[in-house]
């Protein structure tokens, strides 16, 4: 061989030698496009506030890793747009009315106690968003379960007539054992959370990232219906009136379409296996439902996802795949 | 489908869950007929490449050779023979750089341009006439290797434990890699010697079926085996007579990979200690039948394959008649040569071919194409963090959870599936690819 002549005239890399168009920052991206009519409603509905709310969260998420990331002398990873959506998430569950600090506490503790302390995207076992919601209710109870907007653009009165805004979500009115207006609560015009309140909005988001292959419907479908069939059977033997009015309205009233379809999706905290994805909805439906019926709060669903993302890893271990043309393994067992 | 009658084609048994559906670059070279390309002043045979011990040289520096020669024997179980493809003078045998990457022994033959042939069978031979083995030994003189790529000597393929145990005799004509045609224009432009090659191989084994497993964006090939088949049916032996179809395929990557293969027609789930003939099942590439078709009808060598270049970094994408021992840029610059800008020189197809950083290596039985790709990003894309998506999983056709590079890492066939649809870029194949390299050197 003539030495040194015709080496490196090419580019050599591992085959494969040509890759899918996705990327993680497409994926993002398709997640905050998805939340754009919730954010969009929120803001028409809760007013000006809940875009302020939107505004701090997000700057305060990127910021802090863009911080963070500087300081430790890590590689800037805020193009990768994932703190972007924890951001969007994190606001979209805070009630419109908090004061700016909340958003502002709360993105920094999901962004550096959540995610980059355990060591950046990827690696966090709980969804940032969700673990700052928690922290700050259990931290600021009273402000965090507040929903007096008091600037409310559609207070929904034409609905329902007078007297509609009380401040307490369907959820709260349901334990008191109060009567709900249905279509109001479909439409999302119901004292919420800025993003969880309008179903048209989420839905529209859901199919969006359905088409663009970003979730599958394992996770909520299977969420949504053993929820259903346990809140069903517990209006039906508990005496709450007609089980199907009591199911609607712990359907529409809380976060749960919107925890299901966007909070429960999120790659990072749920399993990697389709039938591992069934079980955690499963799993999630139960919590939701044990939680919202017999706990102390109306909601329910943060709780049942934080402890649904606990048992992600033995969901994997007994879920994994069986090799091809293998048998299947006992649990836990390696081969080899 | 009105007044033809397709009833030789037939339906996959089971449909592949996994797979991908990446660009497939087709279109360039599928319309280009296959046309010679003549080799230059020097040829090279690697002695190594294919499967088992490198073959012995016969020939020594100095000796004259002629087309057809036997110039190393194989002597081991799973080696093959080299024949010489062009008549000239053994200059000399030295380590070269091979498309494997890896440096072989080869034996340097100087050109004399004037292809002077040894005498052929004068008559073709009819292989109904033949001892099965007088077949299996004109398949291995001729030294036919798998020719979609692995390198598995054919004869050895073809003499399983027990013959009697053969269910399917398979020709693989899937070509689900992107960009590689060749195997499409032989089954367009000789669809009569797959036909035959595959009654040949039939012969050999009395209980088993013969099946052509072609993808169904491969329409056109379909139908002429369709017709290749009725229009022979009538002129054979009995005993041939409702043994073989053609049984159209989904397209996806990896469909023709052999444990793919094996499960989309016969529903056998292979693992990765099995062998096809354990299912019941030989494969062969289509490339590879054609060459026994040849080897037993003429006695002919195995000393060309059609091999396709393409790509967006070539001048002129098609499919050429090679000689073996034909160097890469020849064939490069019979293609038109490279585009300006051409960036990356990928030896099989893009999804488990190999990068070349030199060109100056020679085609061997078992290099089927050239792809040329102007801009390559996958060489400067970085890794990020896994955002465990799940993506890899449900497009592993081993069933195998890719992101967690673990103990499941020995049954990976190296599709590369997974670093395909990864939105996080990360190199799965290769880490996977490594892990098994390392695993076996330990237990040597």
């Amino acid at each position: 061989m003539k030495e040194g002549e015709q080496l490196n005239l090419y580019n050599i890399s591992a085959a494969p030698h040509i890759r899918d168009d996705v990327t993680t920052a497409s994926i993002m991206g398709d997640v905050c496009l998805a939340l754009m009519p919730s954010v969009f409603f929120g803001i028409v509905h809760f007013g000006v506030r809940a875009m302020f709310i939107i505004i701090i969260s997000l700057a305060t998420c990127v910021l802090s890793e863009y911080v963070y990331e500087l300081l430790m002398k890590k590689k800037n990873t805020t193009n990768d747009l994932s703190a972007v959506v924890t951001g969007l998430l994190l606001a979209l569950n805070l009630p419109p009315g908090v004061p700016c600090f909340i958003p502002f506490l709360g993105g920094i503790f999901a962004i550096i106690v959540v995610k980059q302390l355990f060591g950046g995207l990827g690696k966090n076992f709980m969804n940032p968003a969700l673990a700052a919601r928690c922290f700050l209710l259990i931290s600021f109870a009273g402000i965090m379960t507040d929903f007096k907007t008091g600037e409310m653009m559609w207070d929904g009165s034409f609905l329902k007539g007078a007297d509609a805004v009380s401040g307490a979500t369907p959820l709260a009115c349901l334990k008191e054992g109060e009567s709900l207006h249905i279509p109001s609560m479909f439409l999302g015009i119901i004292p919420g959370c800025i993003g969880e309140t309008c179903l048209p909005a989420i839905f529209c988001g859901a199919v969006f990232l359905k088409m663009r292959n970003v979730i599958s419907f394992k996770i909520p479908v299977s969420y949504i219906v053993s929820f259903s069939v346990i809140v069903y059977a517990y209006g039906i033997f508990c005496g709450k009136g007609s089980g199907l009015s009591f199911v609607t309205a712990h359907l529409l009233g809380g976060g749960l379409m919107f925890g299901a379809f966007f909070m429960a999706t999120d790659y990072v905290t749920s399993p990697v296996t389709d039938s591992g994805r069934f079980i955690f909805g499963v799993l999630l439906g139960i919590l939701t439902a044990v939680f919202r019926l017999r706990g102390s709060q109306a909601e329910g669903v943060s709780y049942a996802i934080l402890c649904g993302n606990m048992v992600v890893p033995l969901i994997e271990k007994i879920t994994m795949p069986v090799p091809f043309g293998r048998e299947k393994r006992k649990y836990g067992k390696t081969q080899n | 489908m009105n007044s033809v009658s397709y009833k030789y084609i037939s339906g996959p048994k089971y449909h592949l869950r996994a797979g991908i559906h990446p660009y497939d670059g087709k279109q360039l070279g599928k319309d280009v007929k296959i046309r010679e390309c003549m080799p230059g002043r020097e040829l090279a045979y690697p002695l190594g490449g294919h499967i088992g011990m490198p073959a012995e040289p016969v020939v020594s520096n100095g000796d004259r050779v002629n087309v057809g020669n036997l110039i190393a024997r194989g002597t081991g179980t799973l080696s093959i023979n080299i024949h010489a493809s062009v008549s000239g003078v053994v200059k000399e045998i030295t380590p070269r750089l091979t498309a494997s990457g890896s440096v072989y022994d080869s034996i340097i033959v100087e050109n004399d341009g004037c292809y002077k042939s040894i005498a052929y069978a004068k008559k073709k031979r009819h292989y109904m006439h033949m001892k099965k083995s007088e077949i299996r030994n004109a398949i291995k003189d001729a030294g036919i290797a798998g020719m979609g790529g692995a390198g598995f000597p054919t004869h050895v393929k073809l003499t399983p434990e027990n013959d009697s145990r053969i269910r399917f005799v398979i020709v693989n004509g899937a070509e689900c890699e992107p960009y590689l045609t060749s195997d499409y224009r032989i089954m367009m432009e000789w669809p009569e010697k797959i036909v035959d090659g595959l009654l040949i191989m039939l012969s050999l084994f009395d209980n088993a079926e013969g099946i052509i497993a072609i993808e169904d964006n491969k329409n056109e090939a379909i139908i002429l085996l369709n017709e290749v088949i009725k229009r022979k049916m009538h002129s054979l032996a009995d005993i041939y007579k409702g043994r073989i179809r053609i049984t159209s395929l989904k397209t996806k990557y990896p469909q023709g990979a052999e444990r793919s293969l094996v499960y989309s027609l016969t529903g056998k789930k292979l693992n990765r200690d099995m062998l096809p003939a354990e299912a019941g099942c030989i494969i062969d590439n289509v490339g590879t039948v054609a060459a026994v078709y040849d080897a037993v009808c003429f006695g002919k060598p195995c000393i060309e394959r059609v091999i396709t270049v393409s790509g967006d970094g070539i001048c002129h994408p098609g499919n050429y008649l090679v000689k073996t021992g034909t160097y890469y840029d020849e064939i490069i610059s019979a293609a038109g040569g490279l585009k300006d800008k051409c960036s990356k020189i990928i030896c099989g197809g893009p999804m488990m071919g190999r990068a070349l950083y030199d060109i100056r290596v020679p085609v061997t039985k078992f290099s089927s194409g050239i792809v040329c790709f102007m801009e390559d990003d996958i060489s400067q894309q970085e890794e990020s963090a896994c955002i465990r998506c799940g993506r890899c999983i449900s497009v592993c056709q081993m069933g195998l959870a890719p992101l967690m590079i673990n103990d499941m890492a020995n049954e990976c066939c190296e599709c590369g599936c997974c670093t395909y649809v990864c939105p996080a870029k990360r190199r799965l194949t290769q880490s996977i690819a490594a892990l098994k390299t390392s695993r076996k050197c330990e237990r040597r």
